[in-house]
């Protein structure tokens, strides 16, 4: 994650008013992952809105986190067509495999893990998205072998 | 970007992107109109042939690389492509497409040699890609992953002698490809490839020749329906819109496709964006707006990428910023990320959250076409309604409403998903049955199984059983059976899925996804979840009163359900629960088994299980018993297990562990 000044983002905004909110948001979790309490007082403090309201705006929707997530954010498909196709399994094998809970992130920081609602691959169910690669059919047994491609290729970089 | 066309108009032609001329799009198609000089003209002639890949001066190797095709692998076959075109030192041109709709044979790979049809294949994982590649260059086709030809265009082109059409696969036979036509064929960064197809010639059209009155007319007369779900005429929600007078109006098109199970928005923006961005121009001009969101699911990264550089390109040519082709009609048109949530795709949720509000749905009327964005008129589109204006302008009305039921004009895009051999997007006539489908176009249910039902409309819909498969589909028709067009997300289920536990899965995405305005949606939705985990929680869980409770709760489900559908506020909630009453109505002995015999049929609902593990086929590996949270499970390591039946709490989680199929449920 580029660790971009937050005034540099803000500065992209002087003179937005309330419909440059959500923008807004997405510009800064994009670059530090999630919304921080500085962040949202600062973007507070642009816009000319109480922070209450912004994070009124900002908890409605499924997208923005309020903590740093894991080096890798997986993304769990649950729409129909995943479901049908044994999504729950999934999930269930992933949060074996990482001990953790939806919306939480492992102890090393590597992984978080969220549930979407769909990822719009129904065609090749069920699907999880590792960072911006997308997994097709993927089984429980397939779990362990993709998150540990990625904690050796992090191994292999150290 | 590459060099814009017009630049190659040479002296006399006096178009530029400051001073547009109204020509400009048949000038690009047939040479410099303003000109007498018939070079130019054939140049222009076999410019287009080139966009249209007519004339190849080298081979071409397209790839599906959708979203759908990236699962698939689509990358990693990139790469392998371009490996092996510069090991062998081949001068080819590879070609990023879209997807073509066929999702479980992606990713798809064609190729096109100088002269000849271009050739489709499925399945092309990266370890396929040098042996086919060997024997595609030759003009020797593997015949295993062939997929078949296209048909040739034009003369100059020659079929193969001995391979099957595309055009007569079972897949892409029955369907009618209004909407995807381009998808999967052209290069989607490309708008000189949309153009030579006869792209923005509706668009031209418009601004010389018609009135705003009359575009919307004819869009009526088309007999047009939203294709977002609830099917209302889009022309005569356009003259709502025009008929309002104001210094300022708004033009929005909703591809926040929040239903779970349907994806042809993303296929439409990936593949083709710019078909959806002329619907979108013509939209605003017809009503008068002059600025123009995209509201988009922020999960989309590669549509939203590939629809910002659509409207850059758009935007170079002239045909979007001000004066668009000379008419003095200005358009600027803004990408909207959504932030995901499912109530925003009711109009106006989806304002409030354009304004960058909270999501919330308000009583309507006003209805936003008279009041809307920032309280001025507006309307909403979703993308495949606009995806099929241009179509409508440039053939006329009476050539789309040729197609179709009395009520339901021209074609629907469906995304066939679940348990069918052949999924993906297609696009059917209106009045095509659910069965034909199902069992011609998707080729069946996978693994010898028996049909048990389609899911239609996503989580507002219903679904449809096996004695309904012969139904023609249209708005009404789906209605009468307790299912939605909706969006057009069709998940096909087999007898290995249970509806109960179907209906759970949805009320438990609504009320998760209810925004929490009106109190019947909020807590009708909560409750109704509640019954049904009551309804699939085994009897050894419960404690104290809660085995009455779940009688009692049955008797309410369905009273709940119609004040639901009765007091809520807006659409979500109108819809929310559908997917119980109609499972309720089509299988009603499945809820019966789960409520008085404690069992699931399908044996989905791992609580109503009963786990043993085998002793003969146990090797006492403790795999399971380590799984086990409840620890339910003894043994001596390497001598077969047993499950104290006490302690199971049902979580299924040895199922899935064990690897010698020991562990059986019943």
């Amino acid at each position: 994650m580029a660790s971009v000044d937050i005034n540099q983002i803000l500065a992209k905004y002087a003179n937005a008013g309330r419909d440059a909110l959500i923008p807004l948001l997405q510009e800064v979790q994009e670059s530090y992952g999630y919304l921080s309490r500085d962040a949202v007082i600062q973007i507070g403090r642009q816009l000319n809105l109480p922070v209450s309201k912004i994070y009124g705006v900002a908890t409605f929707y499924n997208q923005f986190r309020f903590h740093a997530p894991g080096k890798f954010h997986v993304q769990v498909c649950r729409g129909t067509a995943c479901h049908v196709k044994g999504s729950a399994g999934v999930l269930e094998a992933i949060k074996r495999h990482l001990k953790i809970e939806p919306g939480q992130t492992t102890r090393d920081g590597m992984f978080s893990l969220e549930i979407v609602a769909c990822i719009g691959v129904c065609g090749l169910a069920p699907v999880i998205r590792v960072g911006e690669e997308v997994y097709a059919e993927v089984t429980p047994d397939k779990v362990k072998r993709i998150l540990n491609s990625y904690r050796r290729k992090e191994a292999a970089n150290e | 970007m590459s060099e814009l066309l017009f630049n190659r108009f040479g002296e006399g032609c006096w178009h530029q992107t400051q001073k547009p001329c109204p020509d400009l799009v048949d000038c690009l198609r047939e040479g410099p109109k303003c000109q007498q000089n018939e070079e130019k003209k054939a140049e222009y002639a076999k410019l287009m042939a080139v966009y249209r890949r007519d004339t190849i001066a080298k081979p071409v190797i397209y790839l599906g690389m959708g979203t759908c095709g990236l699962g698939a692998g689509a990358g990693k076959t990139l790469a392998a492509i371009k490996a092996y075109l510069n090991e062998k030192a081949i001068d080819a041109d590879v070609v990023e497409v879209g997807c073509i709709g066929m999702c479980s044979a992606e990713p798809l790979m064609d190729v096109q040699l100088p002269g000849r049809t271009r050739v489709g294949f499925t399945h092309v994982t990266e370890d396929k890609v040098a042996a086919l590649l060997d024997g595609a260059l030759k003009g020797e086709f593997d015949r295993e992953a062939l997929l078949g030809q296209l048909k040739p265009q034009h003369d100059g082109i020659k079929a193969w002698d001995d391979l099957p059409f595309m055009e007569d696969h079972d897949f892409f036979k029955p369907q009618t490809r209004w909407v995807l036509v381009n998808c999967g064929l052209i290069d989607p960064g490309s708008i000189e490839e949309y153009i030579s197809r006869g792209g923005y010639t509706a668009l031209a059209k418009v601004l010389k020749s018609m009135t705003q009155q009359e575009v919307c007319a004819e869009v009526e007369t088309s007999g047009l329906r939203g294709r977002g779900g609830a099917g209302f005429p889009a022309g005569t929600k356009w003259k709502f819109a025009l008929r309002e007078s104001s210094n300022q109006k708004y033009f929005i098109c909703n591809a926040d496709e929040g239903d779970p199970g349907a994806f042809m928005d993303r296929a439409v923006i990936e593949g083709d964006p710019h078909r959806m961005l002329e619907g979108m121009i013509i939209g605003a001009y017809a009503i008068g707006a002059d600025k123009a969101y995209v509201y988009i699911r922020a999960e989309y990264p590669l549509a939203i990428k590939r629809l910002a550089a659509a409207i850059e390109q758009a935007k170079a040519y002239g045909l979007l910023g001000e004066n668009i082709l000379d008419s003095g009609f200005n358009l600027k048109v803004i990408i909207k990320q959504g932030a995901g949530a499912f109530v925003c795709g009711e109009e106006t949720a989806l304002i409030h959250s354009v304004e960058g509000k909270r999501g919330m749905p308000r009583p309507r009327p006003p209805f936003p076409a008279v009041s809307g964005a920032f309280e001025k008129p507006t309307i909403i589109n979703n993308v495949e309604t606009l995806a099929n204006i241009a179509s409508i302008i440039n053939n006329g009305a009476s050539w789309f409403n040729a197609i179709g039921t009395e009520r339901s004009k021209g074609t629907k895009v469906f995304a066939l998903s679940g348990k069918v051999n052949r999924t993906g997007l297609v696009e059917v006539a209106m009045g095509t049955t659910v069965r034909q489908i199902i069992e011609e176009i998707g080729g069946g249910i996978g693994n010898g199984k028996a049909f048990k039902a389609v899911q239609m409309g996503g989580p507002s819909g219903g679904c449809i059983p096996q004695q309904h498969m012969d139904i023609e589909i249209d708005y009404d028709s789906l209605k009468k059976v307790g299912a939605i067009m909706g969006s057009g997300g069709m998940v096909v289920m087999d007898e290995d899925n249970c509806m109960v536990d179907v209906a759970k899965f949805f009320m438990d995405f609504i009320q998760r996804e209810s925004c929490g305005k009106c109190i019947p949606c909020r807590e009708g939705t909560k409750r109704m979840l509640e019954i049904l985990k009551a309804i699939t929680r085994a009897r050894r869980t419960e404690g104290g009163f809660q085995a009455l409770e779940r009688f009692k709760g049955i008797m309410y489900l369905q009273k709940l359900a119609e004040v639901i559908q009765d007091c809520s506020l807006c659409a979500l909630g109108q819809t929310a629960p559908n997917p119980v009453l109609s499972t309720l109505r089509w299988f009603h002995d499945e809820y019966e088994a789960h409520i008085f015999d404690r069992k699931c049929p399908a044996g989905v609902c791992t609580e109503l299980l009963i786990y043993d593990i085998d002793a003969e086929k146990c090797t006492g590996c403790t795999a399971c018993a380590t799984q086990c949270p409840a620890e339910a499970i003894m043994g001596k390591p390497k001598t077969p297990h047993y499950i104290v039946q006490d302690k199971c709490i049902g979580c299924g989680s040895c199922l899935t562990t064990c690897r010698f199929d020991a562990i059986t449920a019943s």
